[in-house]
């Protein structure tokens, strides 16, 4: 498969579950209370594109196959676009553009306070995702803007955590997983990559 | 002449639906139940219940049958809404055993055929409001709980009633986990047990309980939010203080005793104010809240002169 069609496939993969959704309300296959299945299913894929985005660097550093890069930008992008997503169905479908309510649902009750917050921290990252803007900006201040998703993701498995009631050990499990793909990050490269090599049984 | 004096909590003219939808509602109720059998649900199946209608909640737009029996939080089961439902199979509601004890001159433990054959089951129509901010209409079929209390003589010392569910890991799979302090408790002030709202529900939409819903036994409070309403009682016992309840016990900021619906006392998690009424759909806003769920006008007096924001 060449690069261009690997990416091609792994755009519908991640355009798949806003299709499924998209499909479930306008057929009213989503139950009784559709606004909250959907605000439900947006936020959850929302922080699972955050954590895929975030393992793809990750992933190089392990296997130190650099081919991996060219993905983390899209699954960015789709971190974005769903948590845009959640935010929207939170907004229309369950608010229904009652702005008094949204702004006194912000203010008063922690979880969305924080998990409006991931989303903000999200939206100067998608903005400056071009060519162009990273260029504009200097790799290294782009780098650091960047840094902001750390942050973002954080007070995303925050924001899940604390909307549930009882029975929080998947809202745990993601953070978790959060937490592995943030702590490969303090251990500098070249120490993976002395491990490959002693693994390689070509002894390259 | 007949003079009809509006009950109270009587439907207001945006919660009534056509009289000839109304009256033609067993039809809708029956072609519900074919479709359901028709899709070939591993729903056990129901028996008929022998009742009498009444008055209450008459003209209310009833919430669909398979939306109030899909849509459950029943956490002894599973999280989700639908899991309830679905894995609430293997559990056998009958026979079934409640015990009575505490401040009362006549304990035991009764069979549920004993319980329950001694009265007149009626059918009342009456809003369910979760505190998740969702609600629905629904149908019970059941006994007022005074009149249940009234055969086990509670002493002056019973100030309060205090209700278990089941506690069975075998079949309730999550009380093998430590989501919430099994078994499950409520429980009620003795004026709120024996005031004439509170019904010992044994049924709904004209059939025994299903599983999820809580068979073979209920408690519905309808001015107070779903979760005071205990499912699958065991036990009730009559006491001098103020019992200890689940999700009070899970998070006291959050949930009190009282818990009863009142737009203008916030919760952490949800604004009061609305509510979302099952099977709304997409295209409709949310519906304002009423005070204690629209029963204000026979229950406010309970809580005259109490600070609803502390004691909520």
């Amino acid at each position: 498969m060449t690069a261009r069609a690997l990416k091609i496939a792994v755009f519908l993969f991640a355009l798949a579950p806003f299709g499924w959704l998209v499909w479930g309300l306008a057929e009213g296959s989503l139950g009784p209370n559709p606004a909250e299945a959907s605000n439900r299913f947006l936020g959850d894929w929302a922080l699972r594109f955050l954590l895929v985005a975030l393992a793809v660097t990750p992933l190089r550093t392990l296997t130190g196959r650099a081919e991996v890069m060219r993905f983390r930008r899209m699954l960015g992008l789709f971190a974005f676009f769903y948590a845009a997503m959640h935010v929207t169905s939170y907004v229309v479908l369950d608010q229904f553009l009652d702005w008094a309510a949204v702004w006194a649902d912000i203010v008063k009750r922690n979880f969305i306070t924080v998990g409006m917050l991931a989303f903000l921290a999200l939206v100067p990252l998608a903005v400056t995702s071009t060519q162009g803007m990273m260029k504009r900006l200097g790799g290294r201040r782009w780098k650091r803007l960047h840094r902001l998703v750390y942050p973002a993701a954080v007070l995303a498995v925050a924001h899940y955590y604390m909307m549930i009631k009882a029975g929080k050990a998947e809202a745990l499990v993601y953070g978790a997983i959060l937490a592995v793909l943030l702590a490969i990050r303090l251990v500098p490269a070249r120490h993976f990559a002395r491990a490959r090599k002693a693994l390689d049984p070509r002894g390259v | 002449m007949l003079i009809r004096h509006a009950r109270p909590s009587d439907p207001r003219p945006s919660e009534l639906t056509s009289r000839a939808l109304y009256m033609d509602r067993r039809r809708f109720i029956a072609a519900s139940g074919a479709s359901l059998a028709a899709a070939a649900l591993p729903l056990p199946a129901s028996a008929a219940l022998d009742f009498e209608t009444t008055s209450h909640g008459r003209g209310l737009e009833v919430s669909d049958r398979e939306d109030a029996t899909r849509y459950n939080n029943f956490y002894e089961f599973a999280l989700d809404k639908d899991g309830p439902a679905e894995k609430s199979g293997d559990f056998k509601p009958l026979p079934w055993t409640v015990r009575v004890g505490g401040a009362c001159h006549k304990p035991g433990v009764h069979d549920y055929e004993d319980l329950i054959r001694t009265h007149r089951l009626e059918e009342r129509i009456y809003r369910f409001r979760c505190v998740e901010a969702w609600s629905m209409v629904v149908p019970w079929i059941g006994v007022p709980l005074a009149d249940m209390i009234a055969r086990f003589e509670p002493t002056g010392a019973a100030k309060y009633v205090a209700f278990r569910t089941l506690y069975d890991p075998e079949v309730m799979p999550m009380q093998r986990s430590g989501v919430l302090d099994w078994p499950y408790r409520e429980g009620l002030r003795m004026d709120e047990a024996l005031h004439p709202l509170t019904l010992m529900v044994v049924g709904m939409y004209g059939e025994e309980l299903p599983n999820q819903n809580g068979a073979p036994l209920r408690l519905i409070v309808p001015w107070k939010y779903g979760f005071k309403s205990i499912k699958s009682i065991v036990s009730i016992d009559f006491v001098e203080d103020m019992p200890q309840t689940t999700w009070s016990m899970s998070n006291p900021r959050e949930y009190g005793f009282y818990a009863n619906v009142d737009p203008e006392v916030d919760h952490p998690r949800w604004s009061q104010a609305r509510e979302r009424r099952l099977g709304d759909g997409l295209f409709t806003a949310k519906r304002d809240t009423l005070y204690l769920n629209g029963y204000a006008d026979e229950v406010a007096h309970l809580y005259a002169g109490m600070d609803r924001m502390k004691l909520f």
